[in-house]
């Protein structure tokens, strides 16, 4: 028998450069928010799962479920860590949902959590480069900035997707990330500012990339009969999807089509029985501008190649035809890459309640979000609602 | 209250000046986007025969010079650096020893990253007031090191000033001393390591300016005074922005800094950039002014000081002004440079 999920709470931290804020300190704030957001008690709590993609390397931790628990006062439950690179987040939230779905649990708590700003740049590059394939693509020296690039110049030259159209990404999220108190960069960026920052793997410039960011974010789930009791405004998960591709970008037949994320997005359309002009608004992954690009067109909000006119008709910012992270995005709000996934979950739910204040989309009644990992070797894909 | 002051000062920097834009040539950087995201465009570069020694002696012996006083009176000598020749054996010695100052004198060598030079005039200016010695000598001085290719190389650069401090004769008076230190680690070089390694932007928010502008605010809210009430403000400068930012989040103008700010044109001297700023203030100065004196050394810590100005600036001028140091200059590139400051490989020079 198939049971509902719903979310009934919901906390994150700022996310920015926090030198004087550990690991430890930033998930215990984020998951006492959304525990006190869902007005449930630590003997409530089933289970607990965390998405975190690279502690040992940032931090010289590992073990953190446990690390997790203990620092919540729950030592004894059930915790877990997951990872699935910069999809680890969406990847807890896809084992919860399943923890409660298979009826052993009913109420989850599911966080995300990354340190990033405790080491250098050049550090923090090179163990996110875990992500790629070490043998065939890191070890000869290609990091994130060069893989997403080499998929933009395809798309530019398959598509005539240009510049400018990538660019007005970074200016869309940044005045979106400007309306999101929560969010690392809440500043206004020009057409401009854009094109004229420090090239880092060409096309791509500084102000097309995500930042490294430190943070974490939780979300509670619920059991829908559990959901009925304890919340007045539970969100439902009404699909939730995991999907892979190759590890190395060069083993794909296509590099400027993230099959994973096609492949997630059409099971997770069938699970909700919607389809993508039911959307409302969509939290996708954009590591790096172009990313928001392959993710538009991948879930089928235009057609493949026609990504980059999309945004330049402005049919993304919010108030237009399909509002694309609204919450600033990775470019604006941060990005903590295990708990990305989580916060992603947050600002639609946030979006649902009617409680994203100054951007909040008029109406908005269903709401997806889009998860990667690597250069689109894990995607997770959930699909929300107000109504059950 | 026995009143405690500057004597006299003296300044040194070395002729040798390579540009931002020829390091950058070499690492493939755009030097014109460097220069103006570091406020920086040339810096010194020490000779092979220069070191901290060296360029300690050259300050002390203009100081002494402009001083007019029997060197043998100098009663403490302190030379601060974090780029003593030696790891064991002081350069305070060598220092006193050639400037006659030897043997009724205590001696010694000090070190926190970029502040050990106002450490020690906080040491004089102690041993002074108490009665202990007549002059106490204070320099800052390096010859700082920057790994090849690592941002640091474009500012790293050599200099020093000496202060002698003393009761009477005085040119300027200081009113008050603070200082915020904290353990802060933004910038460090382990024992035996040959470059120094930095917390990349952890130097600005928590390190430099946290100290900088706690010790400034602290120091002018215990006189009762505002930035308005100075003429002149010298902050540490480890590049070009950081102390007209300084500046700015403190309310002091660029007219009130501009007179000091020597790191566009030297880049920055390590323990010598503080005080080879307000030499080039106290060269400029009129009788009666204020200046407040803000040094940072990373670790970290911050001095603080109020100076007033006396009839005697007025008398007794700087024989060898910074200015003038400043701008005798000779550029050298990328390949002297390298062999001056001993980065070719196998022909290490000899320590």
């Amino acid at each position: 028998m198939a049971r509902d999920v719903a979310v009934i709470g919901v906390g994150m931290t700022k996310f920015g450069e926090f030198w004087d804020r550990g690991y430890r300190s930033l998930i215990t704030e984020a998951g006492s928010k959304a525990i006190i957001d869902a007005r449930i008690d630590g003997k409530d709590i089933d289970a607990v799962y965390v998405g975190s993609m690279s502690p040992g390397r940032l931090i010289g931790q590992e073990h953190v479920g446990a690390l997790v628990a203990d620092y919540a006062g729950l030592v004894g439950v059930p915790a877990a860590r997951v990872e699935a690179a910069c999809s680890s987040g969406g990847l807890a939230l896809h084992q919860a949902y399943l923890a409660i779905k298979s009826g052993l649990y009913d109420i989850v708590v599911v966080g995300g959590v990354e340190k990033m700003t405790d080491v250098s740049t050049e550090h923090a590059t090179v163990a996110l480069a875990g992500a790629a394939d070490q043998e065939w693509e890191a070890f000869h020296g290609i990091t994130f900035p060069g893989l997403y690039a080499l998929m933009a110049r395809r798309h530019m030259m398959d598509y005539g997707t240009t510049e400018e159209q990538i660019s007005l990404i970074s200016v869309k999220n940044h005045a979106n990330g400007k309306l999101n108190p929560y969010a690392q960069y809440q500043y206004d960026v020009t057409l401009e500012d854009v094109m004229k920052s420090s090239m880092v793997a060409d096309p791509l410039r500084l102000m097309h990339c995500s930042p490294i960011t430190d943070g974490a974010a939780t979300v509670v789930l619920a059991s829908g009969e559990k959901a009925k009791k304890v919340c007045e405004n539970p969100i439902w998960i009404k699909g939730s999807a995991l999907a892979t591709d190759t590890l190395s970008l060069h083993g794909r037949k296509s590099i400027t089509k993230v099959e994973a994320s096609a492949m997630a997005g059409k099971k997770a359309y069938q699970m909700a029985k919607v389809k993508p002009s039911k959307i409302d608004f969509a939290e996708v992954h954009d590591c790096f501008a172009i990313a928001e690009i392959l993710a538009i067109e991948s879930l089928g909000f235009c057609k493949i190649g026609k990504g980059g006119e999309m945004v330049e008709n402005g049919e993304t910012w919010i108030d237009s035809r399909i509002p694309i992270n609204t919450s600033g995005g990775l470019k604006a709000k941060g990005h903590p890459v295990g708990a990305t996934g989580i916060a992603q979950a947050i600002e639609a739910t946030w979006q649902l309640r009617g409680q994203a204040d100054k951007r909040q989309v008029k109406g908005a009644k269903t709401g997806l979000t889009q998860n990667v990992g690597g250069s689109g070797a894990t995607c997770t894909v959930h699909i929300f609602s107000e109504e059950k | 209250m026995t009143t405690v002051g500057i004597v006299s000062y003296g300044a040194y920097i070395p002729r040798y000046r390579i540009r931002v834009g020829e390091i950058a040539r070499v690492w493939n950087d755009d030097g014109e986007k460097v220069s103006r995201g570091l406020g920086v465009y040339e810096k010194s570069v020490p000779a092979m025969d220069e070191d901290t020694v060296t360029i300690s002696v050259e300050a002390a012996r203009t100081a002494l010079e402009n001083a007019g006083i029997n060197p043998q009176d100098i009663g403490a000598v302190y030379v601060g650096s974090e780029s003593h020749p030696y790891a064991v054996k002081p350069s305070a010695t060598i220092v006193a020893e050639a400037i006659y100052a030897t043997p009724d004198l205590t001696a010694a060598d000090l070190e926190f990253a970029c502040k050990a030079g106002t450490a020690g005039i906080q040491m004089c200016m102690g041993l002074v007031k108490a009665g202990y010695i007549k002059y106490g000598l204070a320099i800052g001085a390096d010859t700082s090191q920057g790994k090849p290719g690592d941002a640091l190389e474009y500012t790293a650069s050599a200099g020093g000033a000496a202060y002698i401090i003393g009761r009477d004769k005085l040119i300027a008076e200081i009113k008050d001393t603070y200082s915020f230190t904290t353990d802060t680690p933004d910038f460090w070089r382990r024992e035996g390591q040959e470059y120094p390694e930095h917390g990349q932007r952890f130097t600005g928010e928590p390190a430099y300016f946290r100290h900088v502008v706690s010790a400034s605010k602290k120091i002018m809210e215990r006189n009762k005074l505002k930035p308005e009430d100075f003429d002149h403000v010298v902050f540490h400068q480890p590049n070009g922005k950081f102390p007209k930012i300084a500046a700015k989040k403190l309310g002091f103008s660029d007219d009130q800094l501009n007179t000091g700010l020597l790191t566009p044109l030297i880049g920055n001297t390590y323990s010598g950039s503080s005080p080879l700023g307000l030499a080039a203030v106290l060269d400029e100065a009129k009788a009666n002014q204020l200046i407040l004196l803000t040094s940072y050394g990373s670790g970290a810590g911050s001095d603080s000081f109020i100076i007033k100005t006396t009839k005697g600036i007025e008398k007794r001028k700087n024989v060898r002004p910074v200015r003038q140091l400043v701008n005798r200059k000779e550029y050298i590139d990328y390949a002297i440079y390298a062999k001056f400051k001993g980065k070719i490989k196998g022909v290490a020079l000899e320590r």
